[in-house]
């Protein structure tokens, strides 16, 4: 693994000056991501604040080749270009080793771009998709996703006398992709760059498609104060609620386990989009909340064998 | 915020997005499906808010094609549905459109034109999705596309849209741009007495003499919805009167003739337009959405300066208004096209006016209103060359 210094000396390939928001957790994560190889890279994005923020006109963020098609179709058309460099590179054509990253937020991957992840997985095309996941559709305004927890407020579940927020359990995509039994599956939190840098370097080693799903806080969406950033993913770490782990050839390991459980409350407190939740009448949103929590975590300690 | 979101005085001052909204509930719109897009995603945010308090039901879909199906689904239980998109949800959303158009199932899409194709100008305007209304999805099918200008006119025109799919049973398209559904425009709310509603035709036969294309009733079968005791089959598969698969010629053919001739046989009166100073006019602009508001006043300016020009503004965009741009182009010279497309209701003009005449386009598509000034240019242009 690329220690800390090795990385740092890497060139960079997401240069700033890009427009993502002040204390936005998805730079980080996309620069620490496309420092993790030293081969060529070819980058492709799906709609949403990443490519929106990293490619207005005149300028471009990245310095690799880089492709955005659609809301829906990041992991289809990469796979296009994975399958022709492949023969290109068959028939001597192409000498050089190139890499394939696909970015989507929760959007572009939960919702619209799930069935182009899941036939591109499934296909088992070389390349890494690494989700973004802002819990919400930011790029247009905080509309609800799949992947927004219970009791969130959104410009599409908002909160009123007839509404706590978004209803329903979030969904866990993590687990989907590992039921596509690709050689590699991660989740991961921002805050831990070790155990990030480390997937990525693994998911971009192995032999076929690999998935890490990163929770990326979002400070307008979330509405928590911009230098609370890693706090956040922290604390989504430490409450249980986006544990940290990986599935490796099959085999489920855990990453972190805190020492001790922080209460969901920890997570929620600090987040306007949870604010309601807070008053008498919708505490048993958190309550709900904790549960999902706690079903979830029991289940990831069983597969990792630490139950 | 109140329930009408309306501070009582019956004066409002909102976005175009948040008109269209409150005039579908006005209309009697309880479910609502859709997709987070830029310029239209307002729309979803007030319909979020304000159906649960009309008891009605808002749903996110997981993305463009199942909101389609979504709304689809629902008025087949008898209510009244819409979503709201733009010009890659639109495409997205075509293959569904296509089927509300064969199985006959009444609804609302708005298209918010933004620039194109593909992701194009998310914020900014565009024209140019008013062919792919016509024709974009497969296969023959009338069109019903209005695209009002002003935002007491967004009201009417979206209760219209609701109206006119009833009516017909068909999917309706309400064609609004970026400019309009973002500018915030003072208007009176429209009073329940300033329009009508249109209800679909319920069966007046029992469950078991009932048939989903019964064309005894015309050429609108009346329709029956879920859950109150009528069994029908509902297919895109070309169908016969019971609803089930067909491959006869002879079905195929005179019921794909019907479903075009229900709205055809309408055409002239579905056509809503507004004249203006066109009387004695030498040159007519024909213009729609935002861009007619820009034309009138070029048209004004050029009046100033002693230019016979008048503006055809469009309310309709489809069916479009044959007959009246034929008799049109028999009294004046000339005819300009402002519109934010490279040129695509002008060949309707063209084909209409039928003559051989100049008429020529204003054409932008660089994100931006077209000035009037560009517009008044052009009738000078037109005006000098004769």
């Amino acid at each position: 693994m690329a220690k800390l210094k090795d990385l740092a000396l890497r060139p960079e390939r997401l240069s700033a000056g890009h427009r993502l928001c002040p204390g936005c957790g998805v730079p980080g994560i996309a620069r620490l991501a496309v420092r993790s190889t030293e081969d060529y890279l070819v980058v492709g994005s799906a709609t949403g604040c990443l490519e929106v923020s990293t490619t207005i006109y005149p300028y471009s963020a990245w310095k690799c080749s880089f492709i955005h098609n659609a809301f829906e179709n990041v992991a289809a058309t990469v796979s296009g270009v994975e399958a022709a460099y492949l023969a290109l590179k068959r028939r001597g054509k192409v000498k050089e080793n190139f890499k394939f990253i696909c970015f989507g937020g929760d959007g572009g991957t939960y919702d619209i771009g799930l069935q182009s992840l899941s036939g591109a997985m499934e296909r088992g095309h070389n390349m890494v998709y690494i989700c973004y996941d802002n819990e919400a559709y930011q790029n247009t305004g905080n509309q609800r996703s799949s992947s927004t927890p219970r009791g969130s407020n959104t410009t599409t579940t908002p909160v009123g006398k007839l509404s706590s927020g978004k209803t329903g359990r979030r969904k866990d995509l993590t687990a989907i992709m590992a039921a596509h039994h690709i050689p590699y599956v991660a989740q991961a939190t921002a805050d831990n760059w070790k155990d990030l840098s480390r997937k990525f370097e693994k998911a971009l080693e192995v032999e076929g498609p690999a998935f890490i799903n990163v929770l990326a806080p979002c400070v307008p969406g979330w509405k928590y104060e911009e230098k609370e950033t890693i706090n956040m993913s922290r604390l989504a770490a430490k409450t249980c609620f986006w544990p940290s782990f990986e599935v490796d050839n099959g085999v489920w390991k855990l990453n972190f386990k805190p020492k001790e459980k922080l209460p969901i409350e920890d997570f929620l407190k600090p987040q306007g989009r949870f604010r309601h939740l807070f008053r008498p009448e919708n505490q048993h949103v958190i309550a709900e909340l904790q549960q999902e929590v706690d079903e979830n975590w029991e289940e990831i300690l069983k597969r990792c064998g630490e139950k | 915020m109140s329930s009408d979101r309306s501070d009582g005085s019956g004066i409002v001052f909102w976005q175009g997005n948040e008109v269209v909204a409150e005039a579908a509930i006005a209309a009697g719109c309880r479910f609502y499906a859709g997709y987070p897009i830029t310029p239209s995603s307002e729309i979803a945010h007030v319909m979020a808010e304000r159906l649960p308090q009309v008891g009605g039901k808002f749903i996110q879909m997981e993305d463009e094609i199942a909101s389609m199906g979504a709304i689809i689904g629902a008025s087949l239980t008898g209510v009244k549905s819409m979503t709201a998109t733009s010009g890659p949800g639109f495409s997205l959303k075509m293959e569904n459109i296509g089927y509300a158009y064969m199985a006959e199932v009444p609804c609302v899409i708005v298209n918010v034109m933004r620039g194109g194709p593909s992701t194009g100008l998310p914020t900014a305007i565009g024209q140019s999705d008013v062919q792919q209304a016509r024709w974009g999805t497969h296969g023959d099918h009338p069109t019903i596309a209005l695209a009002p200008a002003f935002h007491r006119e967004i009201y009417l025109s979206t209760i219209k849209a609701f109206n006119l799919s009833e009516k017909y049973r068909i999917p309706v398209m309400l064609m609004l741009d970026e400019v309009l559904a973002h500018m915030s425009e003072g208007m009176r709310v429209p009073e329940p007495s300033d329009y009508h509603l249109v209800d679909r035709v319920k069966p007046s036969v029992t469950p078991e003499e009932y048939f989903p294309y019964d064309t005894r009733f015309g050429d609108v079968p009346p329709m029956a919805s879920y859950f109150e005791g009528f069994r029908f089959h509902v297919t895109g598969l070309n169908h016969t009167k019971t609803g089930f698969p067909t491959t006869n010629p002879d079905i195929c053919q005179s019921e794909e003739e019907r479903m075009i001739r229900k709205v055809m046989k309408d055409a002239d009166a579905l056509a809503e337009y507004e004249s203006y100073l066109l009387d004695d006019a030498e040159i007519a602009i024909y213009a729609f959405g935002s861009t007619a508001r820009g034309a009138r006043g070029a048209v004004d300016e050029a009046r100033k300066q002693g230019i016979k020009v008048g503006l055809f503004r469009a309310i309709t965009l489809w069916p479009f208004p044959d007959k009246a741009i034929y008799a049109l182009a028999k009294r004046v010279k000339a005819f300009v096209v402002p519109e934010v497309n490279l040129g695509q209701m002008i060949q309707e003009v063209e084909r209409a006016a039928h003559r051989d005449m100049p008429i020529v386009g204003v054409n932008k598509v660089g994100g931006i209103p077209i000035p009037p000034s560009e517009i008044l240019s052009k009738i000078k242009e037109v005006a000098k060359n004769g």
